[in-house]
């Protein structure tokens, strides 16, 4: 911890409000000698979208990056404090990453489709994880999982294309429903529509806050706007300190501190 | 509530826009308080040739209006405020159609004004005249807690708002007894009447003013804020 740091600004309303999916305590982040994140403390609520945001390098990333372990996958970095899911312990040895990213689903900036067709990106989790036993049922998942990203009417005619012919927002809807054909607790999402088109963005966005009535979605974006269109809470990062945690229409109406408000109204810090 | 940044924008022409805005909203407010103070003194006094005036100076004060609404427009086009810039400009909004109803009514005052000029002298322009300084120094009150982002005094005159009734209705009741008292006195007493209404609904105005302040400062409203007082 650095002396510098002031507690986070938290709402009261957070707890009670809603169900916890994810909750967080005491959490830091070393690479090597360098601290990215300082004591991170949070409740993420299910059914619901959180947006974090904050400037580049605030640590964002970073901590969403905690919540489905990836940190792991990066030499020197060091994980310290609580991270729970349904009141289970992830930040432990003894959990099975790749079991635990079955549960926590991830899309990234750039729709990254496996080099396979359309039906076999959506068959791929669930066959791995050994979620159907037979063709119908598999066929079943692909479907379903496709309807829910919106993106069965568009494919359903061309299931053996490669997912790489698709649109670039295609792409990404492809591989939201990748993520949720595993059934996954939680999807994390790191800044899905930056290299998205305007209509594809809102497609997504759509999306996004239709599958909000079944998933806790964590997000990270640059995009303040689209932090207030789809999110129900949102957290400041400044420097690797959460500085500010509430529900969005708060955070972009009337935030509480002045380095949120800085940041959002894009002044200098 | 947070404090207003004083921290620059990083886009500079952003934050000219904002202070632009700002700037016309105060010099709106600066020549509505001219026309009131001007109408209230056109009836005291009885002179036509500041009536004329109020009525010449009320295409400025709607032009202005206009040009405030398409500098918000334009602002939530372009730049999408966040936070406190985001309570600015929909105050902005909100205080453009207050002041023009204002100049509205200073307007109508002098027209007023002008009408009694044919009638004799009535006292009750005296009553006229206190009732109208309250008002004019509830406008220039809130104009000055705007200026200055500062919430006490939009409060004081929120809550003054019943000393501007208290006057009115006293000199309602004062006209009537006249009037029922003196058939000729029914013409300029209604004119007198009017004056008293216009000048009670600016009162009614700097409150909403002093309202749309608070929430600009501290992004709450006043009325919660009262209400949750002890």
């Amino acid at each position: 911890m650095t002396t510098a740091q002031a507690q986070a600004t938290l709402y009261h309303d957070i707890p009670e409000a809603r169900d916890v999916k994810v909750a967080i305590a005491g959490v830091d982040v070393h690479y090597g000698d360098k601290q990215a994140l300082f004591d991170v403390s949070m409740q993420i609520p299910d059914r619901s979208v959180t947006a974090f945001i904050g400037p580049s390098g605030c640590g964002k990333s970073t901590f969403l990056r905690c919540v489905n372990r990836m940190n792991d996958t990066i030499d020197g970095a060091v994980v310290t404090g609580s991270l729970k899911i349904d009141g289970t312990e992830i930040n432990d040895k003894t959990i099975d990453p790749v079991v635990l990213r079955a549960s926590v689903g991830m899309v990234f900036q750039k729709p990254n489709p496996f080099p396979k067709s359309i039906y076999d990106n959506v068959a791929y989790g669930p066959k791995i994880h050994g979620l159907a036993a037979t063709r119908e049922e598999l066929d079943g998942i692909v479907e379903q999982s496709l309807v829910k990203a919106g993106l069965w009417g568009e494919v359903s005619d061309r299931l053996t294309d490669p997912g790489t012919s698709l649109s670039g927002g295609q792409q990404q809807r492809l591989v939201i429903a990748r993520a949720i054909a595993v059934n996954p607790e939680v999807i994390l999402m790191d800044e899905p529509c930056s290299a998205l088109d305007p209509i594809a963005t809102a497609k997504v966005e759509e999306l996004i806050d239709e599958l909000r009535e079944n998933y806790c979605i964590i997000m990270v974006t640059h995009s303040m706007a689209q932090a207030a269109r789809v999110s129900q809470m949102t957290a400041f990062f400044h420097l690797g300190n959460l500085v500010e945690y509430g529900p969005t229409e708060e955070i972009f109406t009337n935030p509480r501190e002045r380095r949120t408000q800085d940041y959002i109204t894009g002044r200098f810090g | 509530m947070t404090q207003v940044s004083t921290h620059d924008h990083i886009v500079t022409s952003y934050g000219e826009e904002l202070d632009d805005l700002a700037d016309e909203i105060a010099r709106m407010g600066g020549l509505v308080e001219t026309q009131v103070i001007d109408a209230l003194t056109a009836v005291v006094r009885r002179d036509a040739s500041i009536a004329k005036t109020v009525r010449k100076r009320e295409i400025t004060v709607n032009a202005m209006q206009v040009d405030i609404e398409k500098k918000v427009i334009r602002l939530f086009a372009l730049r999408q405020p966040m936070a406190t810039d985001l309570r600015v400009t929909i105050t902005a909004l909100r205080l453009a159609s207050d002041l023009e109803r204002i100049g509205d009514l200073a307007k109508t005052i002098a027209y007023r004004a002008a009408d009694l000029n044919s009638y004799p002298p009535l006292e009750v322009t005296q009553r006229i005249e206190r009732l109208g300084n309250i008002v004019t120094r509830q406008l220039r009150e809130v104009l000055d807690a705007l200026s200055a982002d500062n919430v006490e005094p939009a409060i004081r005159v929120w809550r003054n708002d019943d000393e501007v009734d208290e006057h009115y209705n006293s000199v309602i009741k004062e006209m009537l007894l006249l009037m029922s008292g003196d058939s000729s006195l029914v013409d300029p007493g209604a004119h007198i009447l009017f004056v008293a209404k216009n000048l009670e609904r600016i009162g009614d105005h700097c409150t909403n003013i002093a309202e749309a302040v608070h929430y600009q400062v501290t992004g709450d409203t006043l009325e919660s804020v009262e209400a949750a007082a002890p």
